[in-house]
């Protein structure tokens, strides 16, 4: 224990630093939390307003949406709040801050992900969370050791999964100057489709956000078999169990991109 | 105690794309050079000579495209986490502190970030705190700082772990002559006491004379010169030029000894000397000076890098 207290404590350091001083500023740190609540609260109305106009979307009604919804979303907030710094690469790489993460004995990823928090985020997890409990309190969720399980497992990966996505999107700006819009297609638009039926995604959006970014395994898939849904003709039922492997490939792909990305940095025999 | 850098045929191609077509700029060409524990070398060149590219391998940020170099005995790519822990890099250009945060608190951080037990820590920022004097702006936040206190708090981040080497990239670049010459009475002061190893890149002949016993000059990614200010000095000539401002018009002071005379203005009011600071002083010039005419004003020019760099290169061409 005492060992890893001595490894963390470097990253513990700056991390309570970033916290005291987003704490320091009081009323910006309320207005930036409220507003994160609200940007938060709109996305959910959206999946409300959608079934205004119909009510069964891919074969799910509004229980289990915003099932899917809350599920979704308290893994993407809080893989956000943990890793959502690694957003900032672009600025470091423009600012040279990067050459200083090289000069100081800690792993560049790791000292990328731990030097900034931003706690507003915890607003967002908290409006996920929300949709989460009532999305499981309103479906006619069949409660046993193995279904709390699935939730468990599948929230647990799909924190993984949107982490990875964040890394992914760090190693690639190694190659792409100025491409944080390309990547934040992937990442929030990721995100997007993760809290919404993967069924009635077409076949690109399946292809790209099922496979290649396992979106569909942060939710959707879990989703439908917690519920016993039946789903789209290419899930076999015990698909939604696989939310651990997705995460594995997930950051498989995110940690070959990152590191390919810090050799082209490095320009060296990446 | 073992060699602190040493490089063999060391060198850097970037690929940069020119609208279409692609080509190869060589930034460093092959850079074979040897530093011993407790030197002090100035790495000089024009800008675009290759000399952050050459910190930046020598600090493993970079991956040469050819040859060798070993910093601090490790390899400094494959081992960069552990060099860490015996280079400390000051960059006039950027910080590695927390701008939000006050003086004190990113000494702190950077403790801990270098694992400092809590005795060294304190008896290290005590040090740093006395010696560049920051005591006065410790509880500041660096975004508030003027640039010499900010560059000093630079310092002080990139020593507190007491490393064995120091690069510093144009540390004085933008400082007032008070700030320089407190800045490197500390380097000349850090040394001494902890026989550090200084390499530092500079355009300013003042840190090159006063931190300096050893100058290095590139031009186009090679090594041109190695060796002492003063074996420089003599190839290329590195006179400086007392300007002295005169009570009286006075006729042109062609004899004074040791001096050349570069001219006059105003009948004489205002006249420039050059003269070798190693065959003399300004000092003694001055007093040659005294007992013949009332001096008002004086200045003395020196040389800048940028001069010595361009007789060099001149003579190479």
């Amino acid at each position: 224990m005492g060992d890893l207290a001595g490894l963390t404590a470097p990253y513990r350091a700056v991390l309570g630093s970033r916290i005291r001083a987003q704490r320091s500023y009081r009323t910006s740190f309320l207005l930036d939390l409220s507003s994160s609540v609200l940007v938060g609260l709109v996305e959910l109305a959206e999946v409300w307003v959608v079934f205004h106009a119909v009510t069964e979307l891919g074969g799910l009604d509004l229980a289990a949406v915003v099932l899917v919804f809350g599920l979704a979303d308290l893994a993407f907030s809080l893989a956000d709040l943990a890793f959502g710094h690694c957003d900032t690469l672009p600025t470091y790489l423009r600012a040279g801050t990067l050459d200083v993460f090289y000069l100081r004995p800690q792993p560049l990823l790791l000292q990328l992900v731990t030097s900034d928090i931003s706690l507003r985020r915890l607003a967002r997890a908290a409006v996920g969370a929300v949709a989460l409990g009532v999305g499981l309190a309103v479906n006619d969720v069949p409660w046993s050791v193995g279904s709390v399980a699935l939730v468990v497992l599948s929230l647990v990966s799909g924190v993984a999964t949107f982490a990875a996505m964040f890394v992914w999107a760090a190693g690639a700006q190694f190659y792409l100057v100025d491409g944080a819009e390309a990547t934040n297609a992937f990442v929030y638009g990721g995100r997007y489709a993760a809290t919404q039926p993967a069924s009635v995604w077409g076949r690109p959006l399946v292809v790209v956000f099922g496979f290649f970014f396992p979106m569909a395994f942060t939710a959707y898939l879990p989703v439908v078999t917690l519920l016993g849904l039946p789903g789209p003709d290419w899930m076999p039922g015990w698909l939604g169990w696989c939310a651990p492997l997705a995460a594995l490939w997930a950051w498989a792909l995110a940690l070959l991109t990152w590191r390919a990305g810090v050799r082209h940095y490095q320009g060296g025999g990446g | 105690m073992n060699t602190i850098v040493e490089t063999d045929g060391l060198g850097r191609d970037f690929k940069v794309r020119d609208g279409v077509r692609r080509r190869t700029v060589v930034a460093v060409e092959r850079l074979s050079l040897r530093i011993e524990p407790g030197e002090a070398v100035g790495y000089i060149g024009a800008n675009g000579a290759g000399k952050s590219t050459t910190i930046k391998m020598l600090t493993g940020i970079l991956v040469p495209t050819r040859g060798t170099v070993t910093t601090c005995g490790l390899r400094p790519v494959a081992d960069r986490r552990r060099l860490a822990r015996e280079v400390g890099v000051v960059f006039g250009q950027r910080t590695q502190l927390w701008w939000d945060l006050p003086v004190r608190d990113s000494l702190r951080l950077l403790a801990s970030i270098h694992s400092l037990g809590p005795a060294a820590e304190r008896t290290r920022t005590d040090e740093l705190v006395d010696r560049l004097e920051l005591g006065e702006f410790l509880g500041t936040p660096v975004r508030q700082l003027s640039l010499g206190q900010r560059m000093r708090a630079e310092v002080a981040a990139a020593l507190l772990h007491s490393p064995r080497l120091v690069i510093l990239d144009e540390p004085t670049i933008g400082l007032d002559v008070l700030s320089k010459q407190r800045l490197r009475e500390f380097l000349v002061a850090e040394r001494r006491t902890h026989g550090t190893t200084l390499l530092l890149t500079t355009h300013d002949m003042g840190d090159v004379e006063r931190l300096c016993d050893r100058i290095l000059l590139v031009d186009r990614g090679s090594l041109v010169y190695d060796g002492t200010l003063a074996g420089l000095s003599r190839t290329v000539g590195a006179e400086r030029v007392l300007v002295v401002d005169l009570a009286t018009p006075t006729p042109d002071l062609v004899d004074v000894p040791d001096t050349r005379h570069l001219g006059s203005e105003g009948d004489g009011l205002r006249q420039r000397l050059a003269f070798d600071p190693d065959a003399t002083t300004a000092a003694r010039v001055l007093a040659a000076l005294a007992g013949r005419t009332e001096i008002v004003d004086l200045a003395i020019e020196e040389p800048d890098v940028e001069e010595i760099v361009r007789r060099v290169y001149a003579s190479r061409r």
